[in-house]
């Protein structure tokens, strides 16, 4: 597992980048060089239902949004940690095993708090 | 190595992702038609069947007539963001494939063993998956708050809400698939599940099935969790987008659903194996098509059949279902390895043990 692994199997994904790129710019290109452009003003203006647009679209959206992008980053990083554990539970054990249990039920009590708390409950 | 050997290499390479990233483009084409069509004869009628034989030609006269359509830049709009962000949605959801293995092949014995048909066979295949999928939400967000408007904007943030809140039920469903293969390479996934239909890990995980493959439906946004392209939506995060730029979003959310059909015939239904080893003499690629393509079928026929969600619905499958149902399932494999005499029952699913 040295630079030969690296190279023999990364450069393929960079060369896949690459073209994936390139499949993504031409027909945007493409379209652009083919059709016949014609703007005006009430064409190129945001899309409202036909009316002007009342306020700038930057507005406020509801703060669950947020909340629930915050458990995201929670959960997510759960699993990023079993990941790894998942690979080697055959190595490390009952041992391994109860701790990650344990680690499981800490999550889980703030989870039921952020479920008794409504974080989680949409009308 | 020589620099003409590293060309050629890189040459052959180049070919390798052309014939995968052309058929995944060219897939996608004909999906629709069969959306179209299954739909229709799901719904008692025809379909397209105008355009050449049986509308055989109806997905290239959508595009052609996509790309001589006008590109729209809002004055409002983001200009840099605004073209970055269909580029940014189609280039994760081609390069995903590279690691995906298409089958074993020794070359009609040209090489002495089997090698696995993948651009790159990544030790950390499955989490290269995981990673790269999910960067395909930065093209939905750019797109949405580019745009400058209501109705992208809002379904931009649905959307987002909508892709992380099951993208955690996935992670926690193919933690259960990787503490039964002890890998995290697609290849050694598959191994693992060699054979025979009894060996595939959908029968211990099936619940797991279910969450992947549910959980894959909301992450491509198709029906019945479209609820960021609702009609009060007007078209979702996309709105502002047309022609082509239009079409590159649709190509990356069926190419999504191209490669979530795929991992699930992987993970869970035995990969390039037959069901019985009797039927293996059929190359193993025909097989991991055809299971691809009978679950792309299920995601057309869950859109003909299924009402849609309510968004509170939604995120209540999401977090209060799924979320609970898979860390349970986390522990009780964990709790069939390691309990005497219960490990002789999940020992049968991990035959390198």
């Amino acid at each position: 597992m040295g630079a030969a692994y690296l190279a023999n199997e990364y450069i393929p994904i960079i060369i896949f980048i690459v073209i994936a790129l390139v499949m993504g710019v031409a027909p945007l290109a493409l379209t652009y060089l083919l059709a016949e452009q014609k703007p005006d003003a009430e064409k190129l203006s945001a899309y409202e239902c036909g009316f002007e647009a009342f306020e700038d679209a930057r507005m406020q959206f509801d703060v669950r949004f947020y909340l629930l992008a915050i458990l995201f980053v929670v959960f997510d990083l759960e699993s990023a940690f079993l990941f790894p554990w998942a690979i080697v539970l055959n190595k490390i054990g009952f041992f391994g095993f109860v701790e990650m249990m344990l680690f499981l039920v800490i999550l889980l009590v703030g989870y039921i708090y952020a479920w008794k708390k409504g974080a989680l409950q949409w009308e | 190595m020589t620099g003409l050997e590293m060309a050629a290499t890189a040459g052959i390479w180049t070919l390798e992702i052309l014939a995968i990233a052309v058929t995944v483009a060219l897939s996608v084409a004909y999906i629709t038609y069969a959306e179209r069509r299954v739909i229709g004869w799901i719904q008692v009628r025809k379909g397209c069947n105008r355009v050449g034989p049986a509308g055989l030609l109806q997905p290239l006269a959508d595009g052609l007539k996509l790309v001589l359509k006008e590109t729209i830049i809002p004055t409002t709009a983001n200009k840099f963001l605004f073209i970055a962000a269909p580029i940014m949605s189609l280039t994760p959801a081609l390069v995903a494939f590279a690691v995906v293995p298409f089958g074993e092949t020794s070359l009609f014995g040209i090489w002495d063993g089997p090698h696995v048909m993948a651009i790159a066979n990544l030790n950390v295949g499955l989490l290269y998956i995981m990673a790269i999928s999910s960067l395909s939400i930065y093209g939905i967000l750019m797109a949405g708050w580019s745009s400058n408007s209501k109705y992208p904007f809002i379904g931009a943030i649905r959307s987002t809400c909508q892709m992380i809140s099951y993208e955690i039920s996935m992670g926690f469903g193919l933690v259960t698939v990787m503490m039964l293969a002890g890998s995290l390479n697609l290849a050694d996934i598959v191994h693992a599940q060699a054979g025979g239909i009894q060996h595939w890990y959908m029968i211990p995980l099936f619940p797991m099935l279910l969450v992947y493959f549910i959980s894959g439906c909301a992450e491509t946004a198709r029906t019945p969790f479209d609820l960021v392209e609702t009609e009060e939506l007007v078209s979702g995060y996309y709105t502002e987008y047309s022609g082509m730029w239009f079409a590159t979003f649709s190509l990356a959310e069926y190419g999504a659903m191209i490669l979530i059909s795929l991992m699930t015939s992987i993970l869970f239904l035995g990969g390039w194996y037959a069901p019985i080893p009797a039927l293996d003499f059929i190359p193993g690629t025909f097989w991991l098509l055809g299971k691809t393509a009978f679950l792309i079928f299920v995601f057309i026929w869950f859109r003909a059949t299924f009402p849609r969600y309510r968004y509170d619905q939604m995120m209540r499958l999401g977090w209060k279902v799924f979320l609970p149902w898979a860390l349970a399932w986390i522990a009780v494999v964990g709790i069939f390895i390691y309990t005497p005499g219960l490990d002789s029952i999940i020992n049968f699913w991990m035959p390198w043990r």
